[in-house]
């Protein structure tokens, strides 16, 4: 495998983990506020915190992580995405800082109040359509490159049938994501009640998920045939995934092994995922930059695969830990600790 | 209004200059802190007292909300270095994106094991074991320090490239990282962290006494924080004597704009305070002689090279030279503060908590805030007009974007209401939630009869 591929790959893994964990944190912010007014927040608040305060900070830091890799491997990324995106991003950046903060405001504050519970519900679902414009603009077309200058067209943006298919794929999946996972997590927890609200949403926003994804699959063929014929070459890690997606639904609906349901969600988005990026390349971003034209020296990429791989060493029997403590650890569920 | 509307070049630098100032406070404290909470805990366990356990609880219960406002504040300069200065960061990306990468490295160990923290106080059996998980903390934000310094030190000394025909070639990421500005700007930026933690966690212990609470917690508070910061203070003063040397040797200009320094000469007197005129000359400053040169060389007689010497168009504004005397200033004075202190408390009969001295140490915590804000307005604006010293100014690194000026006000607004509700969230924490109650609460002391019953 080439460097140039190596790099690629971590950075696609570390947005996969993004994409799972921050899932469940926006979902879960969005499921407290709806279930806070429509008057069922007991029975959700509790399983909610339990989960998400310990392990907020590390979700943060997977979607750092992705965007200053991606400056260490591919520089070029820097000036093309970052001329173009300072609207998007800084606004971007803006929900994410709210978000953050207002959660640790609300949690470690101790003050519960409304507010603090729109912001983390709002953001929860604005932070996935803002931030997949990056994805949206990578298809090519949005960007207008003249003599060095990069802009973002925004009536392009705004209009394009596709870029409103992302966003809304993006924020059902969210929401399907989460609560497959909150089920789980209730289950674990022998938290009935709460079992009961979140099977209901896992259920409802399968459906919605799998129509939106099939719609954007098809709006992608005419914007980018290239990209699209690319994914039908891999049409089976796709056919995967929408087994993958029959399976999770067949076990949350039957009441069988949440644990496994979720395990499924996750191969299901792990293929498409996997799929959608691997057909991408090797363009970074359509038709202006490879992954091979805008990669770093050679020197630095064994620097920073040397790096990761030491990181990897260090983080992976920490994260063992912290999940062990917080999320396999039947007490603490269960609010015994 | 003004007439920068339109200038991305300067709107770019407010936009850093605001995001990072904001960020550094709570980066500060987030470097900081851990090794004041770890010395707390520690000190409760060695001498099996309860009160420096619920100290190090307490700040750990602060501490949360500082790093939150620290993570979302750190994404934010994150990702704007690649927004506002995407030629930057493609330059730097190539030479500096390993000590990058490693910081994110330390934040996620950091991250992780601060979740643990926070949650666990009561679920080991050994105390032991509690304390162990916040070493790693400590060590991932004094790791993460050191990576964005050295970042940082790369820009004041580029090295460990090649360039050539303006293509960067023949890099080594470890020379880059490792260049002669490191070992001073890291020290002195991971030591004046402590420094900064130690005396804002002082002034809020002699707030507590100076409000009349005569309660042991906050005494003991205070002598923990004096002591440490009395010898955080004195290295900070030696690594900032040796930052001086550095300067001297690699960046002549730096040092001889903070000085008001035009002619090359030995014996040369330090300046503090003063005007310039519009010939360049001083005017009612106090001048110590032979200090420069002593600062600069070690000697009296040591050589400091002058302004002179330098193109105009490559000297960095003068102002700097009152961020530099405010830094040094401060440093001065929270060593005697933390020293007298010391000295006071060690010594018997000497009574440390008399009203002048909590005064002189309240005022510490705010004073180093604003030390360490004045370091780094001296020592990013002293490198102008480089973004990368010699290698690339300030223009060329910049956006050509035209809506900077409505980030600029965006951002304006975000830490403002970012900076008040954390201080209100804080303040509420503590008010509702007094040492005395706390004591009670968790069994620790009797709650206090009426002494004549
Ligand atoms: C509490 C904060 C604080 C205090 C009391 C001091 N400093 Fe400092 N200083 C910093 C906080 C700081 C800083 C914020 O950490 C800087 C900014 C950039 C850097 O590398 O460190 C800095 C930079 C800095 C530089 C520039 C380094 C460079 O640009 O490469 C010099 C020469 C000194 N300091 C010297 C001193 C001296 C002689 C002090 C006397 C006691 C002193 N500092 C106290
Ligand atoms: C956290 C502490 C820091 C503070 C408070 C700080 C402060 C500042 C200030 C005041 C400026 C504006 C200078 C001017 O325009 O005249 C600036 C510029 C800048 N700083 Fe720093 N800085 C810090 C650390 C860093 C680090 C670690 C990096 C790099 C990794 C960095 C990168 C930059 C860049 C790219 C600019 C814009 C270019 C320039 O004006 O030179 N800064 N910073
Ligand atoms: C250009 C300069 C800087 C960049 C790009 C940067 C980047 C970041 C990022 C991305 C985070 C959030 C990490 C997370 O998600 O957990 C962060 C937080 C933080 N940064 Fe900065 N930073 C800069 C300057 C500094 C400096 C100069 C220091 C220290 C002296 C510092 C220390 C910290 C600390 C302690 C945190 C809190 C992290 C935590 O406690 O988890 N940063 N920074």
């Amino acid at each position: 495998m080439s460097y140039e591929l190596i790099g690629i790959t971590v950075l696609w893994i570390f947005l996969y983990g993004y994409l799972i964990v921050a899932s469940i944190d926006f979902g879960a912010g969005f499921f407290s506020y709806y279930s806070r007014i429509t008057k069922k927040k007991h029975a959700l608040h509790h399983i909610i915190q339990r989960y998400l305060s310990p392990v907020w900070e590390v979700t943060n830091v997977f979607l750092v992580f992705f965007f200053v890799g991606i400056i260490g491997f591919f520089p070029d990324t820097a000036y093309y995405y970052g001329t173009a995106l300072l609207i998007p991003g800084s606004i971007s950046i803006i929900l994410l800082a709210l978000r953050g903060s207002y959660y640790a405001f609300a949690t470690y504050g101790a003050k519960d109040s409304h507010l603090y519970s729109l912001l983390y519900g709002a953001t929860g679902l604005l932070i996935p359509a803002s931030l997949t414009t990056v994805l949206t603009i990578s298809e090519g077309g949005y960007l207008a490159v003249d003599n060095g200058n990069v802009t973002l067209l925004y009536g392009e943006l705004f209009t394009s049938p596709y870029s409103w298919g992302v966003v809304f794929l993006a924020v059902f999946s969210v929401l399907f994501i989460s609560a497959a996972f909150l089920t789980y997590y209730a289950a674990k927890a022998k938290d009935q009640q709460a079992l009961e609200v979140v099977r209901k949403y896992a259920l409802s926003w399968a459906f919605p998920t799998i129509t939106m994804a099939f719609i954007v699959f098809f709006l992608l063929g005419e914007r980018n045939e290239l990209h699209f014929s690319n994914m039908m070459d891999l049409w089976w890690m796709f056919a995967l995934s929408l087994a993958s997606f029959a399976a999770s639904v067949w076990l949350i609906w039957k009441r069988q092994n949440y644990g496994l349901a979720f395990i499924f969600v996750m191969v299901q988005f792990f293929t498409a995922f996997f799929a959608y990026g691997a057909s991408h390349l090797p363009y970074l971003l359509y038709p202006y930059l490879t992954i091979y034209d805008g990669f770093t020296n050679e020197s630095m990429a064994i620097a920073l695969i040397a790096a990761f791989i030491g990181g990897l060493l260090m983080l992976i029997p920490s994260l063992y830990l912290l999940m062990r403590l917080f999320l396999f650890d039947a007490e603490y569920l269960e609010g015994r600790k | 209004m003004f007439g920068i509307e339109n200038d991305p070049v300067l709107l770019s630098r407010l936009l850093t200059a605001l995001t990072l100032g904001f960020h550094v406070i709570f980066a500060t404290i987030g470097v900081g802190v851990p090794l004041m909470i770890a010395i707390a805990e520690w000190m409760g366990i060695k001498r099996n007292d309860p009160h420096y356990t619920l100290m190090a609880r307490r700040w750990a219960r602060g501490f949360v909300v500082t790093v939150a406002v620290g993570v979302v504040t750190g994404t934010a300069i994150g990702l704007q270095l690649s927004l506002l200065w995407p030629n930057f960061m493609q330059a730097a990306g190539h030479t500096i994106g390993l000590p990058l990468f490693m910081e994110i490295f330390a934040f996620f160990f950091e991250a992780i094991f601060l979740g643990i923290y926070l949650y666990t106080w009561d679920r080991f059996k050994s105390k032991m074991r509690h304390f162990l998980l916040i070493i790693p903390v400590v060590i991932g934000a004094s790791a993460s320090a050191f990576f964005i310094t050295t970042a940082n030190a790369f820009m004041n000394f580029p090295q460990g490239f090649d360039m050539a025909n303006g293509v960067i070639a023949n890099v080594s990421p470890l020379e880059a990282m490792f260049n002669p500005a490191t070992p001073t700007k890291v020290s002195h930026v991971i030591i004046t962290c402590y420094l900064t933690a130690a005396f804002i966690l002082g002034t809020i212990a002699a707030i507590h006494l100076l409000k009349g609470s005569k309660h042991e917690y906050h005494k003991k508070a205070l002598k923990l924080t004096m002591v440490s910061g009395a010898v955080f203070a004195i290295a900070t003063a030696v690594i900032g004597d040796l930052s001086g040397k550095y300067l001297h040797e690699y960046q002549p200009e730096k040092l001889a704009a903070a000085e008001w320094h035009f002619e090359t000469e030995t014996h040369a007197p330090l300046i503090l305070g003063g005007v310039l005129t519009e010939d360049n000359e001083v005017k009612y400053a106090l001048e110590i002689p032979y200090a420069l040169s002593i600062l600069a060389g070690g000697l009296p007689d040591s050589e400091v090279v002058g302004l002179n010497e330098f193109p105009e168009d490559e000297l960095p504004p003068l102002w700097v030279h009152y961020a530099f005397d405010m830094m040094v200033f401060i440093g001065m004075y929270l060593a005697f503060v933390s020293t007298l202190f010391a000295v006071m408390s060690w010594k018997k009969n000497w009574n440390p908590y008399n009203k002048p001295l909590l005064i002189m140490v309240a005022a510490g915590g705010p004073l180093s805030m604003v030390a360490i804000e004045a370091g780094w307005i001296f020592a990013e604006v002293g490198r102008q007009p480089w973004l990368i010293n010699g290698i690339m100014r300030v223009e060329e690194g910049a956006t050509t974007s035209d809506h900077v000026g409505l980030m600029l006000a965006l951002f304006i607004v975000l830490y403002t209401i970012l900076g008040v509700t954390c201080a209100v969230v804080l303040r509420r924490m503590f008010k509702q939630n007094p040492v005395e109650h706390e004591l009670e609460k968790r069994g620790i002391e009797q709650p206090k009869r009426v002494s004549n019953e």
